[in-house]
């Protein structure tokens, strides 16, 4: 299962094999900028770079893969969670070590990639996720956003153990444990509350890194107002059932 | 036989008949038409054998027969609803799983697209 000699040992030391990494980006009519994206990710990493396409109809494909990046295209739209899984899935079948999952929407930032990958590297976490509200922070959240946050800070807390500061963040970094744990259970829509529950059965060891987040540079956040209390409800509710859950 | 005898019989009937047809025509896979035959059935029985119904009610302690036959076909919807939605929630995760498949796939294909870049480590 664990093979803690090898990854614990310093992934720069010489003879030691480099780890893969894949950088994954969900991507639904994100054309603008999601070109911009992967081209600053390929200039200053040499990791791989997959975006996936969630059946946009504009040509965000295109421009990615102008850009450099591995695309899949999903034949129909399944949600941010079910596209994400897709990168699991890819990760898993060519054997990436890590993967690091971001927003094609100019959300994060790209020079923060090595802090989320850093704790995994020298084997110290199983899963990285950058938080908005650790450290110094450009991130402004509405009232009703930041009590959702809160709620469910706590619910995370109470029922994993997980001290979270941020536990809707979009921005993390997976060993190949919950690569694969995640290719077969990931939520379809909203995931990001529920992988504490996933990281909880496997036992992972969790860790918050301080990065920084932006307002969206186009288009809109995948959570409207009009979303709001769906989202609340339809998260806590499979969060709690995901905690009664059987995972085969 | 009173009206309401014969027309509850001739429509219950009509309606097992109309089930049974869909399925030969396959129409209606078995395993969805196995609550409706099971449902239009037991109406049918119900229509021609009235005193039954009487005898029922009675014994989960309802005066008036019709409510219970009222009770009885809203479970029976309710029970049909509950296996349409896992019924939908089954074909969704297979929905899911075929398309996240043949993104996968599609990115396997040679000469499709150009080769994906190599790892550059």
């Amino acid at each position: 299962m664990r093979s803690r000699e090898i990854r614990d040992m310093n992934p720069f030391m010489e003879g030691h094999p480099p780890h893969r990494i894949l950088v994954v980006i969900p991507a639904y009519r994100e054309e603008r900028t999601i070109g911009g994206l992967v081209r600053s990710l390929r200039e200053r990493y040499p990791h791989d770079v997959l975006v996936v396409n969630d059946g946009s109809p504009d040509g965000t494909s295109a421009a990615a893969r102008e850009a450099g990046a591995i695309v899949l295209d999903l034949p129909c739209n399944l949600g941010i969670g079910g596209a994400v899984q897709t990168g699991f899935l890819y990760a898993r079948d060519r054997g990436y070590d890590i993967v690091v999952r971001i927003d094609g929407d100019g959300q994060h930032e790209v020079e923060d990639i090595p802090k989320v990958l850093e704790p995994i590297l020298g084997g110290r976490a199983d899963a990285v996720i950058g938080s908005r509200f650790l450290g110094e922070t450009a991130y402004r959240g509405s009232i009703p956003r930041i009590f959702g946050i809160q709620h469910f800070r706590w619910l995370v807390n109470l029922f994993t153990g997980y001290r979270v500061t941020d536990p809707t963040s979009g921005f993390f970094a997976i060993d190949r444990r919950l690569i694969a744990f995640y290719s077969d259970h990931y939520p379809s829509d909203y995931p990001e509350v529920d992988s504490y529950i996933l990281m909880h059965r496997l036992g992972a060891r969790a860790l918050e890194v301080p990065v920084r987040m932006y307002d969206r540079a186009e288009g809109k956040s995948s959570i409207t107002a009009f979303r709001a209390v769906y989202y609340m409800v339809k998260v806590t509710l499979s969060f709690l059932i995901n905690r009664i859950r059987r995972f085969g | 036989m009173n009206r309401v005898t014969l027309f509850s019989i001739c429509a219950s009937a009509g309606f097992l008949l109309y089930i049974l047809e869909m399925v030969r025509r396959r129409k209606l896979r078995e395993e969805y038409s196995i609550l409706w035959l099971f449902g239009s059935a037991l109406i049918l029985v119900l229509s021609l054998k009235q005193d039954w119904l009487v005898v029922l009610a009675h014994a989960v302690g309802i005066v008036y027969p019709p409510s219970f036959l009222f009770l009885v076909g809203i479970l029976f919807i309710l029970l049909i609803l509950i296996h349409f939605s896992i019924a939908i929630s089954k074909l969704h995760q297979m929905n899911k799983k075929m398309a996240q498949e043949i993104a996968l796939m599609k990115s396997n294909l040679p000469g499709k697209e150009k080769e994906p870049p190599k790892s550059s480590y």
